[in-house]
C-alpha cells in the first residue's frame, strides 16, 4: 500500500511541478505592475508550439528551444508595447480584461500559424521511468521540478542582486517615486512582460514531453497556474511554487483515495479554505493601504 | 406543398417559393447545406469534414453535377458551440434555403439543430457518434458515424473471445469519453465481464498514474479499456506503460488516427481498438466489399490535401454520398421524397462500413463495420481472430 502512496505522491509531484511552474509567471508580472496578466497560459503554448513544430521540422532541440524562448519574449514585448503600453493610464481592471482578449488573439493566432493538432518533444532524457520502492516516476517530472527551482534561484537573484530588478520591484510598490528617482517605468514594465513571457516558454518547452500541446493548451495551464499562484500569494515565486505542489498532490491523493471524479472540486474547496483564513495566500504580504 | 400550407401566416410567401421551386427548371443547382465545427476544439472532425465535402462538390461539378445540376453547397463553422449550430441550421433552412443538410460535427451541435431541423422537415444527415442522435429514431435524422455503443460492443466482444472477465475501465469525464462509459456500462453485462474499477480524467490532466494505480492494484484486472479522445488517451496509455501494467489495453475508436501513435511514440505499441477499415485498407481481405472504396478515398483525400485521412473525413464522404444517391433515386430535391429514399438506402459501400437503413436504424451500420486493431511498430494491424 505504501508503494501507492509514493504513486500518488509522484503523480502529484508531476503534476504539481508544471502548475507551479505556470504559476510563476503570474508571480513576475504582477510584481512589476499588479496586473494578472491571463495571458500567461499562451506564452507557455508559445514555448511548447514553437519548440514542438521546429524540431518536427528538423531543428536540432537545443536550437529549437532557443528560438522558442526568443519568439516568446518577442510576443511578450510586442503584446505589452501594442496592448497594454497605449492603456497605461487605464485601471488595473481594465488592463487584465485586456489581457483576456490578447489570450483569445493569441489562440487564434496559433491556430492560424500553427494549427490545430497535438505536438509533443521528445523527453530530455529519455523514457525509461526511474523505480523508487516499488513506485515509477518519469525523468522528465524531474527536470520540470529541476527547472522550477533554478528559476526561483535564478528569480530571487534578479529581484534582490540586480539593479534592473530592484528597479522593477519599486516600479511596483510606488510608481510616481520610481519615476522621481530616475526608473525608466515604461521600460520596466517592458522587460516585465519579456521576462513572463521568457519563463512561460520555458514552462512550455519541459512540460510539453509530458502532456503535450496544442493551440489551447495554454487555457488548462494558466488556469491551474493561477490558482497555484493564488493558494501561494500572488506576486511571491515561492509561493507559487508551493501552491502548485499541493493542488497537484490533492488532486492525486484524492483521485487515489476518495474518488476521481471528484479530485478537481476536492483541490478547489481546498483552495476556497485556505483563502478563507489567509485571504493573502500561503506566502502572501498582507495588504495594507495607505490612507 | 401540404406541409407548407400549415405555416399559417407565412403560407403566401411560402406557397409563392414553392411554385418558383416546383417549376425549377433543370438547371438549378442542388443546394446542399453544412454546419460543422472546423474550428474549435472538435475542429480535429470539423476541418477534414469540411474539406472533404468541399473537395468532392467540387469534383462532381467539374464531371457535370448530379442530373445536369450543379451541386451548390453552403457551409457554416459552428466552432463547436452548440447555440451557434442552431443558429447556423436556421440560417440553413430559412434564407439559405437548402434542400438538405449535413453536419453537426460533434452530438452537442448535431443535437442542438434537431429540434429545428424536425420541424422544418428537412433530410438530415449527422457526422456526430453517440447513439441519441438515432435513438429514438426521428423522422429526418440520420447518422453515418459508428455509435459509441458499438465501439464498447466491439471491445468487449472481443475481451470475451480471449477470456478476460474482469477490467478496468478509465474515461475521460467529459463529452465523448462519459457518454463512452455511460454505454459502455450498459452493455458489458452482456458479455459476461465485470468492470472491477471504474476511474475518471479531465481532459486536460497532465498525469494519470494515480487512477491507474487503483486499477492496477484492484484485485483480479486482466484488461484496461480507456474511453477519450484528444491527448488524454495518449497520457494514459503512456503511464500505462511507465507503470509498467501487464495487462492488455484497449482504446476505443477515438484514438484511431495517426496522431495518437505519434503522440504516445512507443508507449503505443501492443494497444488495441476498433477502427474502420479507412484506417487500414491494405490489410483488409480481397474480398472486403470495402477495400476499393477505402483504397480510393484514402488515396484522393492524401492526395489532395498532402495528410493522412481519418474516420472522420470518411463520415462527410459518406454522408455526401448517401445524400446523392438518395436524390438520384428519388428523381427530384423534394424533401419527404429524398428522405424517404436516405431511409431506403441499402448495400450502401462507404468509407464507415455497410449501411442498410430502415424505418428504424437511421444509422445503418452494424458491428462488422468495426475492425479490431492492434498498433505494432508504429503502425495498425489487423488482428487476427
Amino acid at each position: 500500500m505504501s508503494a501507492a502512496l509514493l504513486q500518488y505522491l509522484f503523480s502529484g509531484l508531476t503534476s504539481g511541478a508544471i502548475y507551479a511552474l505556470a504559476g510563476l509567471g503570474f508571480a513576475i508580472i504582477y510584481n512589476a505592475s499588479h496586473v494578472i496578466n491571463f495571458a500567461q497560459g499562451e506564452f507557455i503554448m508559445i514555448g511548447g508550439m514553437a519548440s514542438a513544430t521546429m524540431v518536427a521540422a528538423g531543428v536540432p532541440m537545443p536550437l529549437a528551444i532557443v528560438l522558442a524562448l526568443l519568439i516568446a519574449m518577442a510576443v511578450g514585448v510586442i503584446l505589452e508595447k501594442f496592448a497594454i503600453e497605449p492603456a497605461r493610464n487605464a485601471d488595473v481592471v481594465t488592463i487584465i480584461i485586456i489581457t483576456i482578449g490578447a489570450s483569445i488573439f493569441l489562440r487564434g493566432a496559433a491556430q492560424i500559424i500553427w494549427d490545430k493538432e497535438f505536438h509533443s518533444l521528445p523527453a530530455f532524457s529519455g523514457e525509461n521511468p526511474i523505480a523508487v520502492l516499488g513506485a515509477t516516476l518519469m525523468p522528465q517530472s524531474l527536470w520540470v521540478v529541476g527547472v522550477a527551482g533554478v528559476v526561483i534561484v535564478a528569480l530571487w537573484w534578479f529581484f534582490n542582486r540586480t539593479m534592473f530588478g530592484k528597479a522593477m520591484l519599486a516600479t511596483s510598490h510606488n510608481r510616481l517615486a520610481a519615476q522621481l528617482v530616475g526608473v525608466g517605468v515604461k521600460k520596466v514594465l517592458l522587460a516585465s512582460f519579456a521576462l513572463s513571457a521568457l519563463l512561460g516558454a520555458v514552462g512550455g518547452v519541459v512540460v510539453t514531453p509530458i502532456t503535450f500541446t496544442n493551440y489551447e493548451a495554454g487555457i488548462m495551464l494558466g488556469l491551474k497556474g493561477f490558482s497555484a499562484a493564488v493558494l501561494g500569494g500572488l506576486g511571491n515565486g515561492t509561493g507559487a511554487i508551493v501552491g502548485g505542489l499541493i493542488v497537484g498532490i490533492v488532486e492525486a491523493l484524492a483521485s487515489g483515495y476518495l474518488s476521481s471524479a471528484y479530485k478537481d472540486a476536492i483541490a478547489f474547496i481546498i483552495i476556497l479554505f485556505v483563502l478563507f483564513f489567509m485571504p493573502n495566500g500561503l506566502f502572501g504580504k498582507r495588504g495594507t493601504d495607505r490612507v | 406543398m401540404q406541409k407548407l400550407f400549415k405555416w399559417g401566416a407565412t403560407a403566401v410567401v411560402a406557397a409563392g417559393f414553392c411554385a418558383v421551386a416546383g417549376t425549377a427548371n433543370a438547371a438549378d443547382p442542388i443546394k446542399i447545406g453544412a454546419f460543422l465545427s472546423a474550428t474549435g476544439p472538435a475542429s480535429f472532425l470539423g476541418e477534414p469534414e469540411k474539406k472533404t465535402l468541399e473537395m468532392y462538390v467540387h469534383k462532381l461539378n467539374k464531371d457535370g453535377g448530379v442530373q445536369g445540376r450543379k451541386i451548390e453547397l453552403v457551409v457554416y463553422d459552428d466552432g463547436g458551440a452548440g447555440d451557434k449550430a442552431s443558429t447556423f441550421a436556421k440560417r440553413l433552412i430559412e434564407s439559405d434555403k437548402v434542400d438538405l443538410i449535413i453536419g453537426g460535427s460533434t452530438t452537442a451541435t448535431t443535437m442542438a439543430a434537431v429540434p429545428l431541423i424536425e420541424r422544418a422537415g428537412v433530410p438530415f444527415i449527422s457526422l456526430a457518434g453517440a447513439v441519441v442522435i438515432v435513438e429514438p429514431v426521428k423522422k429526418w435524422v440520420f447518422k453515418t458515424p459508428h455509435t459509441d455503443r458499438m465501439a464498447a460492443e466491439k471491445v468487449f466482444a472481443d475481451m470475451q473471445k480471449r477470456g478476460i472477465t474482469k477490467i478496468g475501465m478509465i474515461s475521460e469525464d467529459a463529452g465523448f469519453g462519459k457518454s463512452g462509459r455511460d454505454q459502455s456500462l450498459l452493455v458489458v453485462k452482456n458479455y459476461g465481464i465485470e468492470i472491477v474499477a471504474d476511474e475518471v480524467y479531465s481532459p486536460k490532466d497532465p498525469d494519470v498514474t494515480a487512477q491507474l494505480t487503483k486499477i492496477k492494484n484492484a484485485p483480479g484486472v486482466q484488461a484496461v479499456f480507456n474511453f477519450g479522445f484528444g491527448q488524454g488517451p495518449a497520457i494514459v496509455t503512456k503511464n500505462f506503460k511507465q507503470l509498467g501494467i501487464a495487462v492488455p489495453l484497449y482504446q476505443s475508436h477515438g484514438v484511431a488516427s495517426k496522431d495518437f501513435i505519434k503522440l504516445a511514440g512507443p508507449a503505443a505499441e501492443g494497444v488495441r481498438l476498433p477502427a474502420a477499415g479507412l484506417v487500414v485498407p491494405g490489410q483488409l481481405a480481397a474480398t472486403d466489399p470495402q477495400k476499393p472504396v477505402v483504397t480510393a478515398f484514402k488515396k484522393e483525400y492524401e492526395e489532395a490535401f498532402k495528410s493522412d485521412v481519418s474516420t472522420f473525413a470518411g463520415h462527410a464522404y459518406d454522408g455526401l454520398q448517401i445524400a446523392l444517391a438518395a436524390i438520384l433515386r428519388a428523381g427530384s430535391t423534394d424533401k419527404a421524397k429524398v428522405r424517404d429514399e436516405i431511409e431506403k438506402t441499402s448495400g450502401y459501400v462507404g468509407t464507415g462500413g455497410l449501411v442498410s437503413m430502415s424505418p428504424t436504424d437511421h444509422m445503418g451500420l452494424s458491428l462488422s463495420a468495426f475492425h479490431m486493431v492492434e498498433i505494432k511498430n508504429g503502425d495498425w494491424m489487423l488482428m487476427k481472430d
